[in-house]
Parts: structure tokens; sequence; C-alpha cells
């Protein structure tokens, strides 16, 4: 079980408990606005961009190179870029600050 | 190799070069092949521009057989974004619940009728009912207009033996002209209407633009979902595991549906135009030539897949460019995503088998490459599972 803490782009603070699963599918389940999961979660839409709060980056690791080289394009996107759909939901992420990047 | 199997006629070009060429009615295009070039490309539009003349930057052209600009297709950013954020909306109708339920009544409906019978041809009887019916949710118009459209046949610009046939545009913008006027007259909640009403600049869009859109919107999503449709009957029909498979582990269509995408990449490529000396793959482009962004060739780039020829049902990473890239990428992508998933859950709860009997391959002329993109003609049995 873990407590995700998402931050959307009209300043709105959610906080959603999982189990299991990707983060970008809970927040899709609870309609966090700006994450829409459009291609399910196989890495090639990069509609679930979010940032990490850097303290939380240790928690979560960095982007994989197949995320990386999805978002070298994106202007928004930072060393904390994460697509959420290649975050798994466990323990490990308890108490982490996700801010949606759209 | 299977009838299914759609071969990738780029590899050697994109090993070797990473770019192809081709002549297109004297206007040639540069063809971007590898995987992270086609999205630096579609990324950069300073450079590769789709606000070119009208019909420039599709391959082949249709610069001689239509002078209006499809929208937002034809107009670059910021302009682009503009348009978009018009319709983003109206276009991701698709993920709502009702919305889902009716395509699954028109899609089951269409399975039910050729299920255990003889003979069914696949991409006229079957897919392009299928495509028409689902166009009017997506439209919000009546379902009886898919009549009409499935009398135009599978291809609005294009007839078998012509690669270009300007007098079915015609129809298409004749038909579209009609429509528009008569929600001009009538506004009522279908997508002419929510256009006509809409504003672009502080002022109203004009008719010319929401045809813009509705060209666009009709020709984009039609052979695209015909091919799409088509293509995985024909795989089923080699690959009755697969459809096992889907039955036992509902919870992979989702990345089935992504997988065919990238096999079967159903538009091949499209167009943009050099606006200044440039280089790809360290081969220079001259201002206003053509490059094409060659989706089909970068979605087989065994530099980021791993048995790229091959389906890999549940490939669970899977970033393909079969939906486009950046700025321009599919506006229907939503719509078309939901009529595979529900096509893919349809024939996994009902059938048990498919035979294919006859076909006529479609293959894509492409000067030095031949591109196999499905099938004009599919003819097959398709039987029920005992319950
Ligand atoms: C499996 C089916 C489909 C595939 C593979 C597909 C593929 C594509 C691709 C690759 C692009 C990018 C073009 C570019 O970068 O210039 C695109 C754009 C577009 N597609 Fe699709 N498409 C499909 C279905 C549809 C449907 C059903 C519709 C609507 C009914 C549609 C409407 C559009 C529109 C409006 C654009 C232009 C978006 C823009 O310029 O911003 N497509 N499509
Ligand atoms: S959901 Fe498509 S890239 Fe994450």
């Amino acid at each position: 079980m873990a407590q995700i803490t998402f931050i959307t782009n009209d300043n709105q603070t959610i906080t959603l408990e999982g189990t299991a699963g990707s983060v970008m599918a809970l927040a899709v389940e609870n309609g966090v606005s700006g994450i829409d999961g459009d291609c399910g979660g196989v890495c090639s839409c990069a509609t679930c961009h979010v940032h990490v709060a850097p303290e939380d980056m240790h928690k979560t690791g960095p982007a994989s190179e197949i995320e990386t080289d999805m978002l070298e394009l994106d202007d928004n996107a930072n060393e904390y870029s994460r697509l959420c759909c290649q975050i798994e939901i466990s323990g490990a992420l308890d108490g982490i600050v996700l801010t949606v990047a759209n | 190799m299977k009838n299914s199997t759609l071969p990738d006629p780029f590899e050697q070009a994109r090993l070797e070069k990473g770019y192809g060429e081709m002549d297109d009615q004297n206007d040639p295009v540069t063809m971007v092949l590898r995987l992270k070039d086609v999205r630096k490309c579609a990324h950069n539009w300073k450079s590769y521009s789709s606000e070119a003349v009208p019909g420039r930057i599709v391959v082949p052209s249709e610069v001689n057989i239509r002078d209006m600009r499809q929208i937002p297709f034809e107009v670059d950013p910021p302009r682009h974004g503009a348009y978009r954020a018009l319709v983003e909306a109206w276009f991701k109708r698709p993920l709502q619940a009702e919305y889902q339920q009716r395509l699954t009544d028109q899609i089951s409906g269409i399975v039910d009728q050729f299920v255990g019978q003889e003979r069914v041809e696949v991409v006229s009887e079957l897919a392009l009912p299928l495509q028409s019916r689902a166009l009017t949710l997506l439209l919000n118009t009546d379902y009886g207009e898919s009549e009409k459209w499935i009398s135009w046949g599978t291809h609005v610009f294009r007839s078998e033996g012509v690669a270009l046939d300007g007098d079915k545009a015609t129809v298409l913008y004749d038909y579209i002209d009609e429509q528009i006027e008569r929600a001009q007259k009538q506004p009522s909640g279908d997508l002419y209407s929510v256009l006509l009403d809409s504003e672009i600049d502080g002022r109203k869009m004009t008719p010319e633009e929401v045809k813009g859109v509705l060209v666009l919107t009709f020709a984009g999503g039609r052979d695209t979902v015909i091919n799409a449709v088509t293509n995985a009957i024909a795989y089923f029909a080699e690959h009755p595991e697969s459809l096992a498979r889907l039955r036992q582990e509902p919870d992979i269509t989702g990345r089935a549906v992504e997988e065919m995408i990238r096999y079967f990449s159903p538009l091949t490529q499209m167009g943009r135009v050099v606006m200044e000396d440039s280089q790809v793959c360290e081969h220079a482009v001259k201002a206003d030539s053509r490059i094409s962004l060659c989706w089909a060739s970068a979605n087989r780039d065994a530099a980021v897949f791993e048995n790229p020829n091959e389906i890999v049902l549940d490939r669970k990473i899977n970033p393909h460019v079969g939906f486009g890239f950046s700025h321009h990428n599919c506006l229907g992508a939503t719509h078309a995503r939901q009529i595979m998933k529900i096509l893919l859950q349809t024939l996994a709860e009902r059938v048990s088998t498919i035979e294919m009997l006859d076909f006529t391959e479609n293959i894509e002329e492409l000067d030095e490459f031949k591109r196999k993109v499905g099938f004009h003609k599919l003819s097959v049995k398709i039987n029920p599972i005992n319950h």
C-alpha cells in the first residue's frame, strides 16, 4: 500500500491510495486531470508525464532510456520527468508527490 | 511466410542509410526511416512544415485534386494548437461509457451477422460498414447516414488502378457542403454544428474551415481503420492461439491493440515540406523539397523493438509511432483504439476460428520500396464458439 499525491495543472492536490498496478492506471481510474494514459501504458503516448518531487526521486528511480527518448523533445521535460505508466505501485512509493506535467 | 504477414521493405535502407528516396509525380520525397529521426523531424515543424500548398504533404501528393486545406492537419504551430484545442475534447468522447456501449452494440451486431456464414468478404462487407457506422458516433450524427458512406466504397480519394481519383473526392466535398448548410439552418448536437458554433481568434469558424476539419475526419479515419480491422482478422485466421489467449487473458487486449497498430502501421508515411536546407541522416535535403515521416519503417526499427517483425501480443514497452508523434499525432486515435479494443473483445468472445478462403493483397508502390499494407479483398469463414 502506498499513498501517492498528485498536483495538477489547475493546482488541485489529490492524494490516492494504491496497492498494485501502475501509477498511471491509479490516476486514470480516479480522474486525475492531465493524465490521460491514451496508450494504456505501453510507453507510446506520453500522456502520463509527471515530475517527481526531487526528494522522492530515490523512491521512483530515474526514467528509463525509452522514457527519456520519448520525452527528450518535450519542452516540459526535465531531470525529474517520468512517464508514470512505467512506475509500478509498491510500498516503496509511499508518500511521494508527483506534479502532473500537462 | 504466412498470408497475414506484412513484410518490412525498409529494413536494408534503414540500416544502411537511414533514409529512402521516392519519386512522386515529379515532387521527390526523402523518406525518413529510423524511429529516432522520425520523431525528431515530426517535432521540428520549423524546418519540416505541414503548412504547404494543400495536399502536398500527402504521399502520393494530392495537390492536383484539391485546393482545400485540411484542418488541423495542414496547419503549423502555433495556429495548429488553437484548432486542436477546439476539437480535442470532442475527439476524446470515445472514452465515455455510453459511447463505448453503443460501439459495442454496433460491432457485436456486425460480427454476429457473419459468424457461421459460408463466406464473408471482410473489406467491403465487414470493415467498411463497421468503420462507417462507428463514424456516426464520432460525428454524433444519424446512424442512417452510414448507409450513404458505405455506398461510396472503400476509398474516398483512391480507387483501384487509379492512385488518385478526383471524382470521388468531389462526392465527399459535395456531401459535406450539404451537411454544413443543413447544420447552418438547423443546428443540432453533431460535429458540424458544434464547429460552426466554435470560435477561433475571437471569431466564428468559417464554413470553409469546418469543411477542412470534416474532410479530414472522413478521409483520415477511413482507409486506416478499414486496414486495421481487416489485417486483424487476417492475423487471427492464421493465429487461432492468439484469439484463444485474448479469451483467457482479456487484460492484455489493450497491449494487443497497440501491438497491432505498430505492426500493421495502417498509415505508411506522411510528408512535410523542407523550409530550409538541412540534413537527414547526413543526407542533404533542400528547401522546398519534401521529406516523409515513415511510420511503418520506424515501427520495425530493431534499435527500439525486439523481434520487430513479430506480433508480440502482450508487448509491454511499445513506443510505436503508428498514430504519429508530437503536434500532429492522430486526433482519431481514441476512437480507433476503442474500435480495435471492442473488435478484439467481441471476436475473442464469439469466434473459435477463422478460415482464410481467398484474398487480393494491397501493395503500395513506393518507387524502390513495395509495401504490403493489407488487403483489397479478403474472404473468410468465421466459425462460432459453441458454448
Ligand atoms: C488505426 C487507425 C488510424 C491510424 C493508424 C492513424 C494514423 C495517423 C497518423 C500517423 C497521423 C499523423 C499525421 C501527421 O503527422 O501528419 C494522424 C493524424 C490524424 N488523424 Fe489519424 N489515424 C487513424 C485513425 C483516425 C481516425 C479514425 C480519425 C478520425 C475520424 C483520424 C483523424 C486524424 C486527424 C484529424 C489527424 C491530424 C491531426 C493533426 O494534424 O493535428 N485518424 N493519424
Ligand atoms: S500511458 Fe502512454 S506513455 Fe504512459
